[in-house]
Formats: C-alpha cells, sequence, structure tokens
C-alpha cells in the first residue's frame, strides 16, 4: 500500500513524515515522535486517555488515522507547560489538588480540560463533569480532578479558587 | 489493535469522490468522521482496501436556512450541530439529540451525515429524522437523488444508500414557532447505545394537540417512525388515557434485541416510558 506523505503540527514545531495510511495518529505520536505522553488505554475510544488537542478539538488519536491529521495543529501534554518550563495552569492544578493517582488518564484530562476551558472559563461543577465525561479515571472518583480543573479555572481568570465542601 | 492494509483518497469534490467509488469497487469505503468505521476496521469487522476521505470536500458541511427547511450538509461534525444559533432557534430538538450522542471528543469528529447514512439502528439521528419528517440528498454515477428518511432504513446497515453513492445533505422542514419538542435517551452509561430512546415534536392549540411525530431509537433493526401512535394523540388533549393508547400502539411496532441492556420485554416498556417522559417534556415546551 502507498505511503502518504503528511505535514503538520505539533506542539508548535512543523513535522513532515511518511506514513501508512493505516498508521493511527496515536502511534505515529508514540512511536515515530517519541510522544509518550498520550497513552494507549482501552484502544476502542472508550477510555479517552489518548486525548489530544487537535484543530481546538478534543480528539481520541486512538481512533484517528494519522494521515486525517494532514495540515493540523496539534498539542500534546508534552506542548502545555508554560514557555518557560513552568507548569500550566492546569498542571499546577493537578498538582496541588492531587488530581492523579497512577496518572495515566492524566495526559488526557488535562487536553481535554484545556480546550473545555478555552470553550468555557469558567464551568460549573456540572459542567466539567459533562466536559469530561468522554475520559476514565479508575483510581480518584473524579472528584479531585474535578478540583484540579476548578483550581485552574481560578488561576486563568484571576478569581480566588473555594474547596467545594464534601 | 491495527487495522488492515488499504491506500488512502482524499478527493476535493463530490464529483471526484463518485467517480473513484465507481472505478474501485466494492472494496472501497467512505470515511467521514470515523468514529464508527474506524473502531470495526480495528477489530478487522471491516476491512476495505480503499478509503475515500470526505473531509477534504468543502461544501459538505454547514447549516443553511433554506425558506422553510433548513439543510445540514452530511459532514457538519454533532459539535457544530451543538453550537448552531439556527438550529438552536428553529429545531432545538436535534442539539438536544446531540448532545446525548457519545462523548465530548466523539463529537467533535462524529458527523451528522455518518450518523444518518450508516444504518446502525443504535444511532439516534436517524429517529429524529424520521419524526421529523427529513429528506436525505444522495450522489450517485447517475447523479443526484433524494429519499425520505422514513424510506430510508431497511435493516440492520442496510439502507436505501447504493454502494457508490454518497448523502451529501439533509433537508429538514422546520416544525412551527411554539412546537413542543423532546428527545429521552436510557442508556447504561455515557458513551452507551440507547437501551430505548423517543424522539418526539409536537404542536398544540388551545390545549388541543393539533400534530404529533413520534421516533424511535435502537428498539428494532431500524430505527422507527411510530405513525399510528402519533394519529392517535391528534385532537385529543394528552390526557392519560390517550397516551396510554400512543404507548401502547408504539410499543406493538418494537422488536428490539434481547442483549447486555436489558430484556426485549424491557426494552420494549423503555421505549414507552422514554415515549411518556418526551410527550410530557414537549406538551411543557409548547407555546400554545
Amino acid at each position: 500500500m502507498t505511503k502518504s506523505h503528511i505535514e503538520l503540527t505539533i506542539n508548535g514545531r512543523t513535522v513532515e513524515a511518511l506514513v501508512e495510511p493505516r498508521t493511527l495518529l496515536i502511534h505515529f505520536l508514540r512511536e515515530q515522535q517519541n510522544l509518550t505522553g498520550a497513552h494507549i488505554g482501552c484502544d476502542t475510544g472508550h477510555c479517552g486517555a489518548c486525548t489530544v488537542d487537535m484543530d481546538d478539538m478534543s480528539v481520541k488519536s486512538c481512533m484517528t488515522f494519522a494521515v486525517q491529521a494532514h495540515g493540523a495543529s496539534i498539542t500534546t501534554i508534552e506542548g502545555v507547560a508554560n514557555a518557560d518550563g513552568t507548569l500550566s495552569a492546569l498542571q499546577e492544578g493537578f498538582r496541588m489538588m492531587h488530581g492523579l493517582q497512577c496518572g495515566f488518564c492524566t495526559p488526557g484530562m488535562i487536553l481535554r480540560a484545556h480546550r473545555l476551558l478555552q470553550e468555557n472559563p469558567a464551568p460549573t461543577e456540572d459542567e466539567i463533569r459533562h466536559g469530561i465525561s468522554g475520559n476514565l479515571c479508575r483510581c480518584t472518583g473524579y472528584v479531585n480532578i474535578v478540583k484540579s480543573i476548578q483550581y485552574a479555572a481560578a488561576k486563568i481568570n484571576g478569581t480566588p479558587f473555594q474547596e467545594a465542601a464534601e | 489493535m491495527i487495522p488492515g492494509a488499504f491506500d488512502y483518497h482524499r478527493p476535493a469534490t463530490i464529483e471526484d469522490a463518485v467517480t473513484l467509488l465507481a472505478s474501485l469497487g466494492e472494496e472501497a469505503s467512505i470515511l467521514a468522521g470515523g468514529h464508527s468505521l474506524i473502531p470495526l476496521m480495528k477489530t478487522r469487522l471491516a476491512s476495505p482496501d480503499h478509503l475515500v476521505d470526505l473531509s477534504g470536500i468543502g461544501n459538505l458541511k454547514g447549516i443553511t436556512v433554506a425558506g422553510g427547511d433548513i439543510v445540514i450538509g452530511a459532514m457538519t461534525t454533532q459539535f457544530e450541530l451543538i453550537a448552531s444559533e439556527d438550529l438552536a432557534r428553529h429545531i432545538p430538538i436535534i442539539a438536544e439529540t446531540s448532545r446525548l450522542i457519545a462523548d465530548p471528543q466523539i463529537r467533535y469528529k462524529g458527523t451528522f451525515g455518518g450518523n444518518v447514512a450508516n444504518g446502525d439502528p443504535g444511532n439516534d439521528m436517524p429517529a429524529l429524522m424520521m419524526a421529523l419528517g427529513a429528506t436525505y440528498r444522495v450522489h450517485g454515477p447517475d447523479g443526484g437523488r433524494d429519499v425520505a428518511a422514513r424510506e430510508f432504513y431497511h435493516g440492520a446497515y442496510y439502507t436505501a444508500l447504493e454502494h457508490g453513492e454518497i448523502l451529501t445533505s439533509v433537508r429538514i422542514p422546520v416544525p412551527p414557532a411554539g412546537h413542543g419538542y423532546a428527545y429521552e435517551k436510557l442508556k447504561r452509561k455515557v458513551g452507551d447505545y440507547a437501551t430505548a430512546a423517543a424522539a418526539v415534536v409536537i404542536t398544540m392549540a388551545g390545549g388541543t394537540c393539533t400534530s404529533a411525530s413520534i421516533g424511535l431509537t435502537n428498539v428494532s433493526e431500524t430505527p422507527l417512525w411510530a405513525s399510528e401512535a402519533s394519529a392517535l394523540l391528534v385532537g385529543t388533549r394528552l390526557d392519560k388515557p390517550s397516551v396510554d393508547a400512543a404507548l401502547a400502539a408504539a410499543e406493538a411496532i418494537t422488536n428490539p434485541a434481547s442483549d447486555m441492556r436489558g430484556p426485549a420485554e424491557y426494552r420494549t416498556k423503555m421505549a414507552g416510558i422514554m415515549l411518556r417522559r418526551a410527550l410530557e417534556r414537549a406538551r411543557s415546551r409548547t407555546e400554545a
């Protein structure tokens, strides 16, 4: 089968590559680009661990062919930190609020939360829970993930973060 | 899970796509959002030799108001349906239904055309399109033709679409201003197909139902338009005996499979309950 030439932007860097059409975006990122932050969890489109940001959309990269990303701009967890290397508001939120235990779902959670906050800078708890409904976490029970996203939203908006009563 | 090998094509026009499909033959599949097809390819339940990606065809996207109708391009995503102000104003049940499809990530990529065209009885849009009286525009080697949504679904994954044809847009008559609507879906979790779901569009005048249209999702080999149940409601005040009679008529046309979503009898009953809830909510939303 003929390989396809693709050109795309990943974390601000222009990348050209030849890919087999059947190569999934997650495999291209992990194996050809050595960007192993996005994870393969369920491999069936349910868990969201492979979520990356693609042209301002949260996309499950295990359900997308690399050829479909031709011309796209992609952000992975490796491209989320601030330019000076300090943690982004979301990364800091997950750290401060204990938004992870094993950490497997975290890259997908952060990329999904990133897009959610771009579209809705001050989401309610309900909107956060619906917003991350395509991402599964088997450790935390989601409570601290929701708090992490609320922390990040407050920090970005310059408003005080008040931890919800349990 | 790695899909089988295939050649990838991205035509720039609908004519090129139709020509490609004709020359590639039966082993070519159409790629829209890919969120139904790619899982099948990963499990090797589908292994097309060729994929014809429609994403390079610019004019397959968009929502336009055309006279008394709204026309939705096949490659319009669920996310775009939810965000559309025109749909929110004229046919809000479409966004309500879209929000119950899959999860946020999949709604960014999943297309309206793919949802109505692939013939999966679990898809939510087909029953809604039947309830709304939509018409599908299809392009093939012999040009274009229109197929009514109510005539489109022949069996599970078996539709009026011939191989080599592409569903390009859907035309939906705008329901009267002040109409009531609701899509009620019972599902086990986010991302699941319906155990049963019901779409309802009604109009009321002076407390009397003047029109009603009901669609049912995932309770048969195909989506269902419950025409008899709909007719039973017209001229009534949606009182309990009338609603009970419509529910019985709707339940009578279901033929669900017994599967992990429950035994057939349960799913039929749930179709009735979704319909009752949808009717109550639709009535509360009417402005007459």
